[in-house]
Protein backbone atom coordinates (compact mmCIF):
# COMPACT_ATOMS: atom_id res chain seq x y z
CA UNK A 1 0.00 0.00 0.00
CA UNK A 2 2.97 2.16 0.92
CA UNK A 3 4.07 2.25 -2.83
CA UNK A 4 0.34 3.24 -4.20
CA UNK A 5 -0.53 7.41 -4.88
CA UNK A 6 -3.43 8.34 -3.38
CA UNK A 7 -5.05 9.01 -6.41
CA UNK A 8 -4.54 5.57 -7.12
CA UNK A 9 -6.18 4.05 -4.12
CA UNK A 10 -8.93 6.95 -4.48
CA UNK A 11 -9.30 5.00 -7.99
CA UNK A 12 -9.30 1.64 -6.75
CA UNK A 13 -11.96 1.99 -3.75
CA UNK A 14 -14.37 3.77 -6.62
CA UNK A 15 -13.88 0.64 -8.85
CA UNK A 16 -14.58 -1.40 -5.16
CA UNK A 17 -17.79 0.80 -4.51
CA UNK A 18 -18.79 0.21 -8.18
CA UNK A 19 -18.90 -3.83 -7.97
CA UNK A 20 -20.91 -2.87 -4.32
CA UNK A 21 -23.48 -1.21 -6.90
CA UNK A 22 -23.64 -4.71 -9.36
CA UNK A 23 -23.51 -6.62 -5.75
CA UNK A 24 -26.68 -4.25 -4.90
CA UNK A 25 -28.14 -4.73 -8.32
CA UNK A 26 -28.59 -8.13 -7.77
CA UNK A 27 -29.36 -8.06 -4.31
CA UNK A 28 -32.26 -5.44 -5.22
CA UNK A 29 -33.41 -7.59 -7.58
CA UNK A 30 -33.64 -10.54 -5.79
CA UNK A 31 -35.00 -9.19 -2.79
CA UNK A 32 -38.27 -7.68 -4.37
CA UNK A 33 -39.68 -10.35 -5.17
CA UNK A 34 -38.62 -11.86 -1.84
CA UNK A 35 -40.20 -8.91 -0.11
CA UNK A 36 -43.82 -8.73 -2.20
CA UNK A 37 -44.25 -12.82 -1.42
CA UNK A 38 -43.24 -12.34 2.21
CA UNK A 39 -45.20 -8.91 2.39
CA UNK A 40 -48.28 -10.59 0.78
CA UNK A 41 -48.13 -13.98 2.94
CA UNK A 42 -45.95 -14.44 5.21
CA UNK A 43 -44.53 -17.18 3.00
CA UNK A 44 -40.57 -17.19 3.37
CA UNK A 45 -39.33 -18.40 0.00
CA UNK A 46 -36.51 -20.51 0.26
CA UNK A 47 -36.32 -21.78 -3.15
CA UNK A 48 -35.88 -17.98 -4.14
CA UNK A 49 -32.89 -18.40 -5.42
CA UNK A 50 -33.14 -21.40 -7.39
CA UNK A 51 -35.54 -19.29 -8.99
CA UNK A 52 -32.88 -16.87 -9.99
CA UNK A 53 -31.22 -19.81 -11.39
CA UNK A 54 -34.20 -20.68 -13.42
CA UNK A 55 -33.58 -17.04 -14.77
CA UNK A 56 -30.09 -17.78 -15.51
CA UNK A 57 -30.32 -21.17 -17.02
CA UNK A 58 -32.74 -19.84 -19.26
CA UNK A 59 -30.44 -17.18 -20.31
CA UNK A 60 -27.93 -19.46 -21.06
CA UNK A 61 -30.08 -21.89 -23.72
CA UNK A 62 -31.56 -18.94 -25.13
CA UNK A 63 -27.86 -18.24 -25.70
CA UNK A 64 -27.35 -21.01 -26.85
CA UNK A 65 -29.96 -21.47 -29.21
CA UNK A 66 -29.11 -17.76 -30.62
CA UNK A 67 -25.43 -18.53 -31.07
CA UNK A 68 -26.48 -21.31 -33.35
CA UNK A 69 -28.96 -18.57 -35.07
CA UNK A 70 -26.15 -16.00 -35.16
CA UNK A 71 -28.70 -14.06 -32.81
CA UNK A 72 -25.68 -13.34 -30.57
CA UNK A 73 -26.24 -9.02 -30.82
CA UNK A 74 -30.19 -9.16 -30.00
CA UNK A 75 -30.77 -12.12 -28.07
CA UNK A 76 -30.02 -11.19 -24.26
CA UNK A 77 -33.17 -8.40 -24.17
CA UNK A 78 -35.25 -11.13 -25.04
CA UNK A 79 -33.77 -13.47 -22.94
CA UNK A 80 -34.63 -10.99 -19.95
CA UNK A 81 -38.38 -11.36 -20.56
CA UNK A 82 -37.99 -15.11 -20.94
CA UNK A 83 -36.36 -16.05 -17.93
CA UNK A 84 -39.52 -13.51 -16.19
CA UNK A 85 -42.24 -16.03 -17.89
CA UNK A 86 -40.12 -19.06 -17.53
CA UNK A 87 -39.34 -18.39 -13.43
CA UNK A 88 -42.81 -16.78 -13.23
CA UNK A 89 -44.91 -19.99 -14.94
CA UNK A 90 -43.12 -22.22 -12.23
CA UNK A 91 -43.77 -19.66 -9.15
CA UNK A 92 -47.12 -19.65 -10.53
CA UNK A 93 -47.18 -23.39 -10.80
CA UNK A 94 -45.34 -24.20 -7.39
CA UNK A 95 -48.26 -21.55 -5.95
CA UNK A 96 -51.10 -23.93 -7.31
CA UNK A 97 -49.62 -27.42 -6.30
CA UNK A 98 -47.50 -26.73 -3.20
CA UNK A 99 -47.83 -23.22 -1.16
CA UNK A 100 -51.36 -22.54 -1.19
CA UNK A 101 -51.80 -25.30 1.04
CA UNK A 102 -49.31 -24.04 3.58
CA UNK A 103 -50.66 -20.68 4.20
CA UNK A 104 -50.82 -20.09 7.97
CA UNK A 105 -47.89 -22.64 8.62
CA UNK A 106 -45.10 -20.38 8.33
CA UNK A 107 -41.90 -23.16 9.88
CA UNK A 108 -44.17 -26.13 7.30
CA UNK A 109 -43.43 -23.43 4.09
CA UNK A 110 -39.92 -22.83 5.16
CA UNK A 111 -39.33 -26.56 5.44
CA UNK A 112 -41.37 -27.34 2.11
CA UNK A 113 -39.50 -24.69 0.32
CA UNK A 114 -36.25 -25.44 1.35
CA UNK A 115 -37.35 -29.03 -0.23
CA UNK A 116 -38.02 -27.75 -3.15
CA UNK A 117 -35.25 -25.75 -3.39
CA UNK A 118 -32.95 -29.19 -3.31
CA UNK A 119 -35.23 -30.76 -5.67
CA UNK A 120 -34.39 -28.52 -8.12
CA UNK A 121 -31.03 -28.01 -7.68
CA UNK A 122 -31.03 -31.60 -8.07
CA UNK A 123 -33.08 -31.20 -11.29
CA UNK A 124 -30.30 -28.71 -12.72
CA UNK A 125 -27.33 -30.68 -11.52
CA UNK A 126 -29.24 -33.65 -13.42
CA UNK A 127 -29.62 -31.52 -16.58
CA UNK A 128 -27.14 -28.88 -17.19
CA UNK A 129 -24.31 -30.99 -14.99
CA UNK A 130 -22.32 -29.70 -12.02
CA UNK A 131 -20.16 -27.48 -14.03
CA UNK A 132 -20.94 -24.10 -13.88
CA UNK A 133 -22.03 -22.89 -16.70
CA UNK A 134 -21.64 -19.28 -19.03
CA UNK A 135 -23.89 -17.93 -21.66
CA UNK A 136 -22.28 -16.29 -24.60
CA UNK A 137 -22.86 -12.70 -23.66
CA UNK A 138 -23.68 -10.18 -26.88
CA UNK A 139 -20.54 -7.90 -27.21
CA UNK A 140 -21.76 -4.41 -26.00
CA UNK A 141 -22.48 -5.72 -22.86
CA UNK A 142 -18.40 -6.32 -22.53
CA UNK A 143 -15.45 -4.13 -21.45
CA UNK A 144 -15.81 -0.93 -19.73
CA UNK A 145 -15.73 2.74 -19.67
CA UNK A 146 -13.27 5.34 -18.28
CA UNK A 147 -14.38 8.03 -16.94
CA UNK A 148 -10.69 9.28 -15.65
CA UNK A 149 -7.70 8.02 -15.56
CA UNK A 150 -6.79 3.93 -14.02
CA UNK A 151 -10.58 4.01 -13.77
CA UNK A 152 -12.63 1.43 -15.44
CA UNK A 153 -16.47 0.88 -15.29
CA UNK A 154 -17.39 -2.60 -16.56
CA UNK A 155 -20.59 -1.97 -18.65
CA UNK A 156 -22.24 -5.46 -17.36
CA UNK A 157 -22.49 -3.46 -13.99
CA UNK A 158 -23.81 -0.43 -15.69
CA UNK A 159 -26.10 -2.85 -17.62
CA UNK A 160 -27.47 -4.74 -14.49
CA UNK A 161 -27.53 -1.41 -12.31
CA UNK A 162 -30.00 0.49 -14.80
CA UNK A 163 -32.25 -2.92 -15.43
CA UNK A 164 -32.38 -2.94 -11.38
CA UNK A 165 -33.46 0.85 -11.39
CA UNK A 166 -36.14 -0.06 -14.28
CA UNK A 167 -37.60 -2.92 -12.63
CA UNK A 168 -37.99 -1.22 -9.10
CA UNK A 169 -39.51 1.58 -10.51
CA UNK A 170 -41.74 -1.06 -12.93
CA UNK A 171 -42.49 -2.52 -9.05
CA UNK A 172 -43.35 0.76 -7.56
CA UNK A 173 -45.37 1.83 -10.18
CA UNK A 174 -47.62 -1.63 -10.11
CA UNK A 175 -47.51 -1.27 -5.88
CA UNK A 176 -49.11 1.82 -5.95
CA UNK A 177 -50.83 2.57 -9.21
CA UNK A 178 -51.83 -0.85 -10.28
CA UNK A 179 -55.18 -2.19 -8.86
CA UNK A 180 -53.31 -5.52 -7.89
CA UNK A 181 -51.08 -3.01 -5.94
CA UNK A 182 -53.84 -2.21 -4.10
CA UNK A 183 -55.19 -5.35 -3.54
CA UNK A 184 -51.76 -6.64 -2.20
CA UNK A 185 -51.48 -3.71 -0.03
CA UNK A 186 -54.95 -4.07 1.54
CA UNK A 187 -54.66 -7.95 1.46
CA UNK A 188 -50.90 -8.13 3.68
CA UNK A 189 -52.65 -5.78 5.99
CA UNK A 190 -55.81 -7.65 7.06
CA UNK A 191 -56.41 -10.66 4.48
CA UNK A 192 -59.81 -11.35 6.46
CA UNK A 193 -61.17 -7.96 5.92
CA UNK A 194 -59.72 -8.06 2.30
CA UNK A 195 -61.64 -10.48 1.52
CA UNK A 196 -65.31 -9.25 3.28
CA UNK A 197 -64.44 -5.82 0.93
CA UNK A 198 -64.77 -7.82 -2.27
CA UNK A 199 -61.05 -8.99 -3.11
CA UNK A 200 -60.13 -12.05 -4.06
CA UNK A 201 -57.32 -12.64 -1.71
CA UNK A 202 -56.43 -16.52 -3.33
CA UNK A 203 -55.92 -15.03 -6.64
CA UNK A 204 -53.78 -11.93 -5.48
CA UNK A 205 -51.02 -14.73 -3.55
CA UNK A 206 -51.31 -16.64 -7.24
CA UNK A 207 -50.21 -13.28 -8.70
CA UNK A 208 -47.83 -12.24 -6.05
CA UNK A 209 -46.00 -15.41 -6.27
CA UNK A 210 -45.98 -15.94 -9.24
CA UNK A 211 -44.61 -12.05 -10.16
CA UNK A 212 -42.21 -12.35 -7.32
CA UNK A 213 -40.41 -15.44 -8.67
CA UNK A 214 -40.87 -13.73 -12.00
CA UNK A 215 -38.52 -11.26 -10.61
CA UNK A 216 -36.13 -13.67 -9.38
CA UNK A 217 -36.06 -14.78 -12.80
CA UNK A 218 -34.65 -11.41 -14.21
CA UNK A 219 -32.34 -11.33 -11.47
CA UNK A 220 -30.88 -14.25 -12.27
CA UNK A 221 -30.94 -13.01 -15.99
CA UNK A 222 -28.57 -9.81 -15.00
CA UNK A 223 -26.50 -12.40 -12.80
CA UNK A 224 -25.32 -14.22 -15.92
CA UNK A 225 -23.61 -10.80 -17.14
CA UNK A 226 -21.57 -11.04 -13.88
CA UNK A 227 -20.56 -14.35 -13.04
CA UNK A 228 -21.27 -17.79 -14.18
CA UNK A 229 -24.10 -20.24 -12.89
CA UNK A 230 -23.81 -22.94 -11.13
CA UNK A 231 -27.03 -25.42 -9.48
CA UNK A 232 -26.12 -23.71 -6.29
CA UNK A 233 -25.54 -20.28 -7.28
CA UNK A 234 -28.78 -19.45 -6.39
CA UNK A 235 -28.43 -20.82 -2.98
CA UNK A 236 -25.48 -18.37 -2.24
CA UNK A 237 -27.45 -15.39 -2.65
CA UNK A 238 -30.52 -16.54 -0.45
CA UNK A 239 -29.06 -15.90 2.95
CA UNK A 240 -27.55 -12.03 1.67
CA UNK A 241 -31.29 -11.29 0.05
CA UNK A 242 -33.05 -12.37 3.92
CA UNK A 243 -30.69 -10.03 5.40
CA UNK A 244 -32.07 -7.44 2.68
CA UNK A 245 -35.79 -8.31 3.10
CA UNK A 246 -35.15 -8.53 6.74
CA UNK A 247 -33.35 -5.33 7.32
CA UNK A 248 -35.15 -3.18 5.58
CA UNK A 249 -38.13 -3.82 6.92
CA UNK A 250 -40.56 -6.18 4.92
CA UNK A 251 -43.25 -4.24 4.24
CA UNK A 252 -41.31 -1.16 2.98
CA UNK A 253 -40.07 -1.13 -0.76
CA UNK A 254 -37.80 2.69 0.64
CA UNK A 255 -36.42 -0.30 2.91
CA UNK A 256 -35.70 -2.85 0.73
CA UNK A 257 -33.58 -0.29 -1.15
CA UNK A 258 -31.58 1.05 1.03
CA UNK A 259 -30.81 -1.85 2.98
CA UNK A 260 -29.73 -3.52 -0.40
CA UNK A 261 -27.73 -0.87 -1.04
CA UNK A 262 -25.98 -0.58 2.06
CA UNK A 263 -25.90 -3.96 2.61
CA UNK A 264 -23.92 -4.26 -0.84
CA UNK A 265 -21.85 -1.33 -0.49
CA UNK A 266 -20.62 -2.71 3.37
CA UNK A 267 -19.79 -5.91 1.66
CA UNK A 268 -17.65 -4.80 -1.10
CA UNK A 269 -15.49 -1.97 0.47
CA UNK A 270 -15.07 -4.25 3.60
CA UNK A 271 -14.01 -6.91 1.66
CA UNK A 272 -11.43 -4.77 -0.32
CA UNK A 273 -10.19 -3.39 3.24
CA UNK A 274 -10.00 -7.21 4.92
CA UNK A 275 -10.54 -11.00 3.96
CA UNK A 276 -14.28 -12.11 2.54
CA UNK A 277 -15.07 -13.73 5.72
CA UNK A 278 -14.24 -11.32 8.26
CA UNK A 279 -16.21 -8.26 5.94
CA UNK A 280 -19.28 -10.71 6.14
CA UNK A 281 -19.60 -10.99 9.84
CA UNK A 282 -18.78 -7.53 10.52
CA UNK A 283 -21.81 -6.90 8.11
CA UNK A 284 -23.59 -9.72 10.02
CA UNK A 285 -23.02 -8.22 13.37
CA UNK A 286 -23.90 -4.33 12.00
CA UNK A 287 -27.42 -5.87 10.77
CA UNK A 288 -27.75 -8.21 14.03
CA UNK A 289 -27.29 -4.93 16.20
CA UNK A 290 -29.26 -2.65 14.55
CA UNK A 291 -32.43 -5.02 14.03
CA UNK A 292 -32.09 -5.36 18.05
CA UNK A 293 -32.76 -1.46 18.25
CA UNK A 294 -34.85 -1.54 15.38
CA UNK A 295 -37.08 -4.99 15.14
CA UNK A 296 -39.29 -3.96 11.91
CA UNK A 297 -36.57 -2.79 9.96
CA UNK A 298 -35.06 0.51 8.57
CA UNK A 299 -38.13 1.79 7.37
CA UNK A 300 -41.96 1.67 8.95
CA UNK A 301 -44.92 3.77 8.42
CA UNK A 302 -46.04 5.79 10.92
CA UNK A 303 -50.01 5.43 11.51
CA UNK A 304 -51.76 4.67 14.55
CA UNK A 305 -53.01 1.22 14.36
CA UNK B 1 -83.99 -9.80 -0.16
CA UNK B 2 -81.99 -11.43 2.67
CA UNK B 3 -83.20 -15.14 4.04
CA UNK B 4 -81.79 -16.79 6.70
CA UNK B 5 -82.70 -20.15 7.63
CA UNK B 6 -81.87 -22.49 11.05
CA UNK B 7 -78.46 -20.62 10.71
CA UNK B 8 -75.32 -22.51 13.28
CA UNK B 9 -72.28 -20.71 13.16
CA UNK B 10 -69.03 -20.77 15.79
CA UNK B 11 -65.79 -21.17 16.52
CA UNK B 12 -63.79 -24.29 16.61
CA UNK B 13 -66.10 -26.68 19.22
CA UNK B 14 -67.89 -24.31 20.84
CA UNK B 15 -71.49 -23.47 18.78
CA UNK B 16 -72.46 -19.51 19.29
CA UNK B 17 -75.18 -19.28 16.79
CA UNK B 18 -77.93 -22.19 17.45
CA UNK B 19 -80.34 -21.93 14.89
CA UNK B 20 -80.95 -18.76 13.62
CA UNK B 21 -84.07 -17.46 11.23
CA UNK B 22 -84.62 -13.87 9.82
CA UNK B 23 -85.39 -12.40 6.50
CA UNK B 24 -84.52 -9.04 5.68
CA UNK B 25 -86.85 -7.49 3.48
CA UNK B 26 -86.31 -4.53 0.56
CA UNK B 27 -85.01 -1.60 1.71
CA UNK B 28 -85.87 -2.14 5.11
CA UNK B 29 -83.68 -1.42 8.01
CA UNK B 30 -83.49 -4.49 10.66
CA UNK B 31 -82.02 -3.86 14.03
CA UNK B 32 -80.37 -6.89 16.01
CA UNK B 33 -79.81 -6.11 19.82
CA UNK B 34 -78.10 -7.99 22.47
CA UNK B 35 -75.43 -7.45 24.84
CA UNK B 36 -71.80 -8.11 24.72
CA UNK B 37 -71.33 -12.01 23.97
CA UNK B 38 -74.71 -13.25 22.96
CA UNK B 39 -73.88 -14.02 19.19
CA UNK B 40 -74.13 -10.48 17.14
CA UNK B 41 -70.74 -9.91 16.05
CA UNK B 42 -70.68 -13.93 14.76
CA UNK B 43 -73.48 -13.72 13.19
CA UNK B 44 -72.38 -10.94 10.83
CA UNK B 45 -69.31 -12.75 10.45
CA UNK B 46 -71.01 -15.83 9.18
CA UNK B 47 -73.09 -13.96 7.12
CA UNK B 48 -70.02 -12.06 5.59
CA UNK B 49 -68.21 -15.70 5.49
CA UNK B 50 -65.25 -14.80 7.74
CA UNK B 51 -66.71 -17.81 10.44
CA UNK B 52 -67.66 -20.46 8.54
CA UNK B 53 -71.55 -21.82 8.71
CA UNK B 54 -71.89 -24.94 10.15
CA UNK B 55 -75.43 -25.44 8.71
CA UNK B 56 -78.33 -23.73 7.92
CA UNK B 57 -78.88 -21.32 4.59
CA UNK B 58 -77.89 -17.67 3.37
CA UNK B 59 -79.86 -16.74 0.72
CA UNK B 60 -79.41 -13.45 -1.22
CA UNK B 61 -82.50 -12.60 -3.85
CA UNK B 62 -82.26 -16.43 -4.17
CA UNK B 63 -78.97 -17.31 -4.28
CA UNK B 64 -77.77 -19.72 -1.86
CA UNK B 65 -74.82 -18.17 -0.17
CA UNK B 66 -73.32 -20.32 3.02
CA UNK B 67 -70.40 -21.93 0.92
CA UNK B 68 -69.33 -19.17 -0.59
CA UNK B 69 -66.33 -17.48 0.00
CA UNK B 70 -66.04 -13.94 1.34
CA UNK B 71 -65.28 -11.96 -1.91
CA UNK B 72 -67.80 -13.60 -3.64
CA UNK B 73 -70.50 -13.27 -1.43
CA UNK B 74 -69.48 -9.15 -2.06
CA UNK B 75 -70.07 -9.84 -5.67
CA UNK B 76 -73.34 -11.23 -4.92
CA UNK B 77 -74.41 -8.44 -3.38
CA UNK B 78 -73.34 -8.25 0.81
CA UNK B 79 -71.77 -5.66 2.09
CA UNK B 80 -70.02 -5.69 5.38
CA UNK B 81 -69.10 -3.09 7.79
CA UNK B 82 -66.94 -5.20 10.74
CA UNK B 83 -67.12 -3.85 13.68
CA UNK B 84 -63.95 -1.44 14.94
CA UNK B 85 -64.27 0.00 11.21
CA UNK B 86 -60.80 -2.09 10.44
CA UNK B 87 -59.91 0.24 7.77
CA UNK B 88 -56.24 -0.67 6.27
CA UNK B 89 -54.97 1.91 8.23
CA UNK B 90 -51.60 2.47 6.07
CA UNK B 91 -53.60 3.19 2.82
CA UNK B 92 -54.83 6.61 2.00
CA UNK B 93 -58.32 6.88 2.13
CA UNK B 94 -59.34 7.26 -1.41
CA UNK B 95 -57.24 3.98 -1.54
CA UNK B 96 -59.72 2.31 0.90
CA UNK B 97 -62.29 3.22 -0.75
CA UNK B 98 -61.04 1.80 -3.63
CA UNK B 99 -60.42 -1.50 -2.25
CA UNK B 100 -64.23 -2.10 -2.26
CA UNK B 101 -64.95 -1.48 -5.90
CA UNK B 102 -65.00 -4.04 -8.51
CA UNK B 103 -62.79 -4.96 -11.79
CA UNK B 104 -65.05 -2.80 -13.71
CA UNK B 105 -65.36 0.36 -12.13
CA UNK B 106 -62.06 1.79 -13.54
CA UNK B 107 -60.64 2.17 -9.89
CA UNK B 108 -62.53 6.04 -10.22
CA UNK B 109 -64.40 6.37 -6.71
CA UNK B 110 -68.08 7.62 -7.73
CA UNK B 111 -69.33 11.05 -6.91
CA UNK B 112 -72.32 10.08 -4.73
CA UNK B 113 -69.94 8.21 -1.99
CA UNK B 114 -68.21 11.79 -1.61
CA UNK B 115 -71.57 13.74 -2.08
CA UNK B 116 -72.70 11.63 1.44
CA UNK B 117 -69.52 11.91 3.16
CA UNK B 118 -68.16 15.44 2.09
CA UNK B 119 -65.14 14.80 5.04
CA UNK B 120 -63.70 12.25 3.25
CA UNK B 121 -63.45 13.86 -0.16
CA UNK B 122 -61.81 16.34 2.26
CA UNK B 123 -59.60 14.04 3.92
CA UNK B 124 -58.89 11.50 0.63
CA UNK B 125 -55.25 11.73 0.57
CA UNK B 126 -54.50 11.34 4.17
CA UNK B 127 -53.52 7.08 5.81
CA UNK B 128 -57.17 5.80 7.16
CA UNK B 129 -55.20 5.57 10.25
CA UNK B 130 -54.58 8.96 11.41
CA UNK B 131 -58.34 9.53 11.06
CA UNK B 132 -60.58 10.09 13.94
CA UNK B 133 -63.07 7.16 15.34
CA UNK B 134 -66.28 8.55 13.49
CA UNK B 135 -64.35 9.54 10.81
CA UNK B 136 -63.30 5.99 10.22
CA UNK B 137 -66.33 4.64 10.22
CA UNK B 138 -67.44 6.65 7.81
CA UNK B 139 -64.86 5.31 5.68
CA UNK B 140 -65.96 2.09 6.34
CA UNK B 141 -69.15 2.41 5.31
CA UNK B 142 -67.89 3.88 2.10
CA UNK B 143 -65.71 0.89 1.20
CA UNK B 144 -68.69 -1.32 1.51
CA UNK B 145 -71.14 0.91 -0.54
CA UNK B 146 -68.65 0.86 -3.65
CA UNK B 147 -69.35 -2.23 -4.33
CA UNK B 148 -73.33 -2.25 -5.21
CA UNK B 149 -74.19 -3.70 -2.76
CA UNK B 150 -78.08 -4.62 -2.23
CA UNK B 151 -77.83 -5.57 1.74
CA UNK B 152 -75.10 -3.84 3.86
CA UNK B 153 -74.41 -5.56 7.11
CA UNK B 154 -73.11 -3.23 9.81
CA UNK B 155 -71.73 -4.11 13.41
CA UNK B 156 -71.99 -2.11 15.79
CA UNK B 157 -71.30 1.05 14.47
CA UNK B 158 -71.93 3.50 16.89
CA UNK B 159 -68.90 1.88 19.20
CA UNK B 160 -66.26 4.26 20.71
CA UNK B 161 -67.78 7.10 18.65
CA UNK B 162 -69.32 10.53 20.37
CA UNK B 163 -73.00 11.05 20.79
CA UNK B 164 -73.34 13.94 18.66
CA UNK B 165 -72.19 11.94 16.08
CA UNK B 166 -74.45 8.99 16.49
CA UNK B 167 -77.37 11.34 15.37
CA UNK B 168 -75.68 11.92 12.74
CA UNK B 169 -75.28 8.24 11.38
CA UNK B 170 -78.31 7.44 11.65
CA UNK B 171 -79.69 10.07 9.50
CA UNK B 172 -76.82 9.11 7.20
CA UNK B 173 -77.66 5.50 7.34
CA UNK B 174 -81.16 6.29 6.05
CA UNK B 175 -80.72 8.27 3.54
CA UNK B 176 -78.01 6.02 2.06
CA UNK B 177 -80.62 3.45 2.16
CA UNK B 178 -83.56 5.95 0.51
CA UNK B 179 -80.40 6.57 -2.20
CA UNK B 180 -79.00 2.99 -3.14
CA UNK B 181 -82.37 1.61 -2.45
CA UNK B 182 -80.64 -1.35 -0.36
CA UNK B 183 -81.51 -3.20 3.02
CA UNK B 184 -79.61 -2.54 5.83
CA UNK B 185 -79.06 -5.39 8.77
CA UNK B 186 -77.45 -3.28 11.76
CA UNK B 187 -76.51 -4.75 14.93
CA UNK B 188 -76.53 -2.65 18.40
CA UNK B 189 -76.77 -1.92 21.90
CA UNK B 190 -77.99 1.63 21.81
CA UNK B 191 -81.67 1.88 22.19
CA UNK B 192 -82.12 5.15 20.87
CA UNK B 193 -80.09 4.68 17.73
CA UNK B 194 -81.81 1.68 16.57
CA UNK B 195 -85.24 3.35 17.34
CA UNK B 196 -84.09 6.59 15.19
CA UNK B 197 -83.22 4.27 12.30
CA UNK B 198 -84.66 0.72 12.58
CA UNK B 199 -87.85 -0.40 10.94
CA UNK B 200 -88.15 -3.70 12.94
CA UNK B 201 -85.83 -5.08 15.56
CA UNK B 202 -84.75 -8.38 16.97
CA UNK B 203 -83.11 -9.26 20.91
CA UNK B 204 -80.56 -11.80 19.80
CA UNK B 205 -79.78 -13.96 23.71
CA UNK B 206 -76.88 -16.73 24.02
CA UNK B 207 -77.46 -17.53 19.79
CA UNK B 208 -81.28 -17.49 19.84
CA UNK B 209 -83.87 -14.60 18.95
CA UNK B 210 -85.75 -13.99 22.10
CA UNK B 211 -87.70 -10.99 21.23
CA UNK B 212 -89.28 -9.33 18.15
CA UNK B 213 -91.08 -6.06 17.27
CA UNK B 214 -91.96 -3.34 14.84
CA UNK B 215 -90.78 -0.01 15.70
CA UNK B 216 -93.98 1.85 16.09
CA UNK B 217 -94.63 -1.18 18.92
CA UNK B 218 -91.34 -1.73 20.47
CA UNK B 219 -91.76 -1.52 24.35
CA UNK B 220 -88.81 0.44 25.08
CA UNK B 221 -88.76 -0.88 28.87
CA UNK B 222 -89.32 -4.09 27.84
CA UNK B 223 -86.63 -4.18 25.49
CA UNK B 224 -83.62 -2.09 27.71
CA UNK B 225 -84.18 -5.09 30.29
CA UNK B 226 -82.62 -6.89 27.57
CA UNK B 227 -79.72 -5.08 27.47
CA UNK B 228 -79.47 -4.00 30.99
CA UNK B 229 -76.59 -6.18 32.95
Amino acid sequence: MSETTSAEFFATLLMQGFAGISLFSVLLLMALGLAIIFGQMGVINMAHGEFMAIGSYTTYILSVLASEQGWLDIYFPFSLIAAFIVAGVAGYLLEIVLIRHLYQRPLDTLLATWGVSLILQQIFRSVFGAREVSPELPEWIMGSVQPGEGIDIPVNGLFVLGLAGLVTAGVALMMFRSRWGLQVRATSQNRLIAGAVGIDTQQVDRITFALGCGLAGVAGAAFTTIASTGPTSGSLYIVDTFLVVVFGGAASMVGTLASAFTIGQAQSILEFLMTGSMAKVLTLVTVVGLLMMRPEGLFTAKVRR
Amino acid sequence: MLEVRNLHAGYGQSEVIHGLDFTVGDSEILAVMGRNGMGKTTLFKSLIGIVPVRSGSIQLKGQELSGEESFRRVRHGLAYVPQGRLIFPTLTVEENIRTGLDAASGGTVPDYVYGIFPVLHDMRKRRGGNLSGGQQQQLAIARALVSNPSVLLLDEPTEGIQPSIIKELARTLKRIRDLRQLSILVSEQVLSFTLEIADRLLVIEKGHFVHESRREDVDADSIARYLSV
